[in-house]
């Protein structure tokens, strides 16, 4: 089990390389780049694996898992556009129409990884911004215009669109 | 034509840049000037990428800028995270207008006890 | 041309408006979002820059900042929670 987690932070250290250097194209010292890309990551994946936590990079792979996961980042573009129309309306409305307060909600993933997603695309969706998550699942969220206090209305207007792809996608 | 579509994506991404930078000016408090700023400036710089790799196709700028957008969209709201949180803690509160604050409470436990008198209240800045 | 004046001018005004909000912050929150939004508003400056001149290592500039930015934004959040920046 750890040389799968070994492994899958080496591929994604060699790809990080592979985007910053280029190596695909004919030019002089192709061979030399991959490998000093690869002895490089190696040694880093190495050193890594004592201070990262475990299960943080635990996590499974299937088709399936991504192919859940390509739907959460189509929608999480969709209504990264959509929220930015939205906070622009809002700045440029002469009565600056808000109506903000923090609310709290609970969310029902557990994986670590899938937390931060989820806190990163609720902060970037619109009007509202995550203010804390404590470790048993409440999160706190700056809303810009409270439409109800209800934990129902909140949890399916901002948590529930993706909720429901990242608990495929990781849990 | 895609130099014409990369001009596009360009000013989109510099007309979202100016109107989050508008409302980090207008905004009255710091939570909604954070809000404003992160998402706003986050779109201009992904859209300024964007135009980047469709301009220069698959070439080394294209693979440099799909890593800076990676990083961009896991870094920003990190730190905007952080900064509201750090900004609750050192005791700055909401403005006037707000409607209802649960984080004051501290603890889930303690804020589900406690009555909440504020009620949604439509008014206009 | 004329569009890339365009631009640079748009960039150049949000970053004035950014230094008026650092300037008038009335708390330090106010003015730690500033400088926080400041640093990614200058990746865009990279990006035109490399966009227009064609050199690339303009666009590692541009990751490099990104990664500092978020750094100091980080350590400016330690700072305000109360803490060391040592911790």
């Amino acid at each position: 089990m750890c040389l799968k987690i070994y492994l899958k932070f080496f591929f994604i250290l060699l790809i990080c390389w592979a985007l910053l250097v280029w190596p695909f194209q004919d030019s002089p010292g192709i061979i030399e780049k991959w490998l000093l890309g690869i002895l490089v990551c190696a040694f880093i994946s190495y050193l890594e694996l004592r201070n990262v936590s475990k299960n943080s990079l635990h996590f499974p792979l299937s088709p399936l898992r991504l192919y859940w996961f390509i739907r959460f980042i189509i929608k999480f573009a969709y209504l990264m556009v959509i929220a930015n129309l939205d906070v622009a309306y809002r700045v440029m409305h002469p009565d600056l129409p808000i109506n903000p307060g923090i609310v709290m909600v609970k969310t029902e993933l557990k994986h670590p990884l899938g937390r931060l997603m989820l806190a990163n695309a609720i902060t970037l969706t619109p009007g509202t911004l995550v203010v804390e998550m404590t470790d048993d699942g409440y999160l706190f969220i700056h809303w810009i215009n409270v439409i109800s206090k209800e934990e129902n209305i909140i949890k399916k207007t901002i948590v529930l669109p993706f909720e429901i792809y990242l608990k495929k996608a990781f849990d | 034509m895609n130099s014409i579509i990369s001009m596009i994506f360009l000013f989109i991404g510099v007309l979202f840049i100016v109107l989050g930078c508008i409302g980090l000016v207008r905004l009255p408090d710091v939570y909604n000037r954070l809000q404003a700023a992160t998402k706003c400036v986050t779109l201009g710089i992904c859209g300024m990428l964007i135009a980047v790799m469709v301009e220069k196709g698959f070439s080394p700028m294209s693979g440099k800028a799909l890593l800076c957008m990676i990083f961009i969209l896991i870094t920003s709201p990190t730190s905007a995270h952080a900064m509201a949180r750090g900004a609750y803690r050192s005791k700055v509160r909401l403005c006037k207008n707000s409607v209802c604050d649960y984080y004051e409470f501290g603890r889930p436990e303690e804020a589900e006890k406690q009555p909440l008198e504020c009620e949604c209240k439509n008014d206009k800045s | 041309m004329f569009y890339d004046v365009l631009f640079l001018l748009a960039l150049i005004a949000s970053v004035s408006m950014c230094i008026y909000r650092i300037g008038i912050g009335p708390t330090p929150p106010d003015r730690s979002v500033a400088i926080d939004v400041l640093g990614t508003v200058m990746v865009g400056f990279c990006v035109l820059s490399a966009l227009k001149t064609g050199n690339d290592f303009y666009l590692d500039v541009a990751l490099a900042w990104t990664l500092i930015s978020f750094i100091g934004g980080l350590s400016l959040a330690k700072f305000l929670e109360g803490r060391r920046f040592d911790e």
